[in-house]
């Protein structure tokens, strides 16, 4: 740097003041890489050129290469080929050429480091951004706790990490179910029972409380158990709290090889909020299970009860709710086996005003409380205005309809009592298809202070079926004209081709027939539940143990 | 009630069709003993229990179909039949037990799906082979189907489809599945003969039959959904909202066929109050099969379902005729809808055809 100052003022001279003075560097090099002129922003820029050197020796790489390409390129034109790229100490430029007319060519150098850098940074907030997208898409579509975990720590692994532990809060026991993956390799799940306060900011995470950042951990430092089975070397470590709005979600632990990277300082951002994603979605998935699980307890007792062969009589059901998200609703059934192999069983079907969950526990209430009343089951009469008693006394104002069937084994056939309180009177198919409606009538539950009905006694015969059914089946609405009510006789008429058959059998072509009557029609609560006679040769042997007996 | 693809049976032929020939005339008979007699005798003798299932009582079900389709057994009967198969298959689950070594499967069948034994079938198969299984039957919504999902996690879920009318409410049961990650396979008539509307419906996996389905299962897990595409996407061509127009105004082009068949057709006045209701259903159920061809954009499916209609109504001795002057009615109802057009005027010809050619042969 003790050149004298005169060199470079000297070839200043040659070129034009006007250019002398421009913002931009210029640099001016004949075909052979001979640095003919540079401006004064040229010498600031790129101090070790000067007029007589080669670009070679002085200039960066990039500019003597490309000046190099180009003047080996004989295509005459002021620029042929597009600008050169590269850096000075921290800047980017762009390096423009010009070539005149007696094959020197002059170098026009522009910064674009800032757009540079707003490029780069657009594309890593992209990759960040679509990163993230495809986290929410993946966690927001399952409401299972144990997939949440999967997913996350699958896609950590894809784009943060080179393994991920996810770590539940204690459950039961004081152990704490894990999810690690690996990359490339598969999913485990597994159950800790370790001491979270080995691992700094463990505990805290784990609890939810009290809040902590991200911690990081020394590789060396760390337990055995927290190690992923078959990893190598750690690298480095760090531990991130999963918030859970409220509930504790856990603990994510990201963790990379002794080979790669450590955490930029934007890749931990994405770390935080891919842990933010994860963390909602884990509690969202948590209390949809504790939710659901108080639903199926609460919902237990009012579902519609599974119903087979008993004391050796058929008795088939089958219910559809009038909102198909729904399981329950105002229709109901219970079958309510005989203690002794020769008393009767109680059969009820019944339907409560309204649909829903209203209309749901109503029945519960109904069921349970001729549940209570099955003692007094000789007298239908008199249960039913127990029941009425009872419904009277609620603050519901709604009513209900029902039938009462007692129901017992007599020789090969069945001996039934029927008892209808305002509801559509039990069908009966004979053998030879006949359909007959049972002599019951009676007046409707829970509106009236007094009740009257009277009482059916009839027996079936072998293969002969006793249908209850709830009005949602005959007010079915629908049909190829779409605005015809499936009606009794259409029922009456399904039923002679119902002959013989068995009591599952019934119920299903009942139910399928309303149904497809319906089509995408809207429907109130559906019930059916069929008592049928069993037919054929091995009648006798219902009360016996041979190998044909059990029940599905 | 097509038949599925059977493969060859594990034991020896001779002896499964025994075992299957005493099945039938049980079960047809409504004798649940002499059935249960007849499969638990199969297995006392040594043959594999999924061969059992598959083989015998599988092979009753097919015959159940082709025999009801032949119009050789009443509805009473195949109901029945249908009904002690289930009894069957209970009583082989009963007998073999399998402690389970492999992952946890959801069986259900498309909603509105009335077959459900080929689903039990497949669900005890499964559970043959090790698999944790929850059989969810017939008639499962689908937000019972997703709850179910959301709580149990599965490794995949079959879904079971034998009537391609349902393929629009199939979609969407498969959509939903997928949505929660679970990967779904597809299998059933409904599906098509390749699996071609399993895949176009976004299944994961499709399987001909049972055996199938459990060899693709066993093989290895099915590969997790991608999520970044909408319903919409499998199916450009519902833009045009061409099946919405006809599945909402399905009663009235019912309507306006049947008006117009019968000043058509004279002999329609001297019919019967259950010859009516056939005739508006066989209608209803063109408009249904033309709604769904639209839906799937598959011209064949339409066709098909024209074969089999003529088929099955040859077989109750109903002339298959008044089927073109039907599709004539529906066109000009349709004439605004391009695709439903085209739709219709290339099946009417080639029905129109293919009836020449049955009478020519005849």
């Amino acid at each position: 740097m003790t050149e004298p100052e005169h060199a470079t003022s000297a070839a200043v001279l040659e070129i034009d003041a006007r250019i002398d003075t421009a913002p931009y560097p210029a640099v001016v090099a004949d075909a052979a890489g001979i640095v003919q002129a540079l401006n004064r922003a040229a010498r600031t820029l790129l101090p070790d050129v000067r007029v007589g050197e080669t670009l070679t020796a002085t200039a960066p790489g990039w500019l003597a290469e490309s000046h190099a390409t180009l003047a080996a390129d004989p295509t005459p034109g002021p620029s042929p080929g597009g600008a050169a790229q590269g850096w000075v100490d921290r800047r980017s430029l762009e390096g423009h050429p010009v070539r005149h007319d007696d094959g020197t060519v002059t170098w026009w150098l522009v910064d674009d480091t800032d757009t540079r850098l707003a490029r780069e940074a657009l594309r890593t907030e992209q990759a960040r951004t679509a990163f993230l997208t495809e986290v929410s898409t993946a966690l927001l579509g399952s409401l299972n706790l144990q997939r949440c975990m999967e997913t996350t720590v699958t896609l950590a692994t894809v784009n943060l990490c080179d393994a991920a532990i996810v770590m539940a809060p204690a459950g039961r026991g004081g152990r704490y179910p894990t999810v690690t993956a690996v990359r490339g390799g598969e999913v485990v799940h597994d159950v800790l029972d370790v001491d979270a306060e080995e691992v700094p900011g463990l505990a805290e995470a784990l609890q939810g409380f009290p809040p902590v950042p991200s911690r990081w951990l020394d590789p060396m430092s760390v337990p055995e158990w927290l190690r992923p089975t078959g990893f190598g070397e750690v690298g480095s470590i760090v531990v991130t709290p999963l918030p859970g709005h409220g509930v504790p979600a856990g603990a994510l632990i990201l963790v990379r090889g002794a080979g790669a990277a450590e955490f930029s300082e934007e890749e931990e951002v994405v770390a935080r909020l891919f842990a933010t994603r994860a963390g909602v979605a884990m509690s969202a998935a948590r209390m949809y299970d504790q939710q659901a699980s108080i639903t199926e307890t609460l919902m237990r007792d009012l579902l519609p009860p599974t119903v087979h062969q008993l004391s050796g009589v058929e008795f088939a059901a089958r219910y559809r709710a009038a909102q198909d998200g729904d399981r329950i609703g105002g229709d109901f059934y219970d079958v309510h086996p005989a203690s002794e192999e020769d008393e009767e069983s109680l059969v009820v079907l019944g339907d409560v005003c309204g649909k829903g969950l209203d209309a749901a526990v109503l029945t519960g209430k109904i069921r349970s409380t001729l549940h209570a009343l099955l003692p007094l089951a000789d007298d239908h009469l008199r249960m039913l205005r127990l029941l009425n008693g009872a419904l009277l006394n609620t603050h519901d104002a709604r009513f209900a309809t029902l039938v009462l069937a007692s129901v017992a084994r007599d020789g090969a056939g069945v001996r039934l009592r029927l008892t209808c309180g305002g509801h559509p009177a039990p069908l009966v198919v004979r053998a030879d298809g006949r359909v007959e409606e049972a002599p019951t009538r009676g007046t409707l539950i829970g509106a009236m202070p007094d009740v009257g009905a009277t009482t059916a006694e009839l027996t079936l015969g072998p293969g002969e079926t006793c249908l209850m059914y709830t009005d949602g089946i005959t007010e079915a609405k629908g049909g190829p004209f779409g605005d015809e009510l499936f009606g009794e006789h259409r029922l009456h008429r399904a039923l002679g081709e119902c002959a013989g058959m068995p009591a599952e059998a019934v119920v299903e072509r009942v139910q399928m027939l309303a149904s497809q009557w319906l089509g995408r029609g809207a429907h109130d609560d559906m019930a059916v539940l069929a008592i049928t006679a069993p037919r054929g040769q091995h009648l006798t042997a219902v009360g016996g143990h041979g190998r044909g007996r059990y029940t599905a | 009630m097509t038949d599925p693809t059977t493969r060859t049976p594990t034991g020896p032929e001779e002896s499964l069709r025994k075992y299957a020939d005493a099945l039938w005339s049980a079960a047809i008979a409504g004798d649940e003993y002499a059935a249960t007699d007849a499969v638990l005798g199969a297995l006392d003798a040594g043959v594999d229990p999924e061969a059992v299932l598959l083989d015998v009582v599988g092979a009753v079900q097919r015959k159940v179909g082709r025999e009801w389709a032949a119009n050789r057994i009443s509805v009473a009967q195949e109901h029945t039949a249908t009904a002690i198969d289930e009894r069957v298959i209970g009583a082989v689950g009963h007998r073999v037990r399998t402690r389970p070594s492999r992952g946890r499967i959801a069986v259900a069948c498309v909603d509105g799906e009335w077959h459900a034994l080929p689903a039990r079938l497949l669900a005890e198969v499964l559970r043959l082979r090790g698999f944790r299984v929850d059989y969810l039957g017939a008639q499962v919504p689908a937000p019972h189907l997703v709850e179910h999902l959301h709580r149990t996690a599965p490794e995949a879920v079959a879904i079971s489809g034998s009537i391609a009318t349902r393929l629009p409410t199939a979609h969407a049961t498969i959509t939903a599945c997928r949505a929660t990650g679970v990967p779904v396979i597809a299998g059933g008539a409904a599906f098509g003969s390749d699996g071609r509307y399993a895949r176009l419906l976004g299944a994961e996996a499709w399987a001909p039959d049972a055996r199938a389905a459990a060899d693709r299962l066993a093989e290895g897990p099915l590969p997790r959904p991608e999520n970044s595409t909408q319903a919409i996407d499998d199916l450009p061509h519902l833009a045009d909202q061409e099946y919405t127009m006809v599945t909402r105004t399905a009663p009235q082009l019912v309507k306006a066929m049947y008006t117009g068949l019968e000043l058509k057709l004279p002999v329609m006045a001297r019919y019967s109050d259950q010859q009516r209701q056939h005739t508006a259903e066989d209608l209803d159920h063109i408009v249904q099969f033309l709604a769904t061809s639209l839906y799937t954009g598959d011209d064949d499916l339409f066709g098909h379902f024209l074969r089999w209609t003529a088929e099955i109504l040859e077989a109750r001795s109903v002339p298959a005729a008044f089927l073109v002057p039907a599709l004539e009615l529906l066109g000009e109802e349709l004439r605004d809808f391009p695709r439903a057009t085209a739709l219709l005027e290339g099946a009417r010809a080639q029905f129109s055809a293919s009836l020449v050619g049955t009478k020519e042969s005849a």
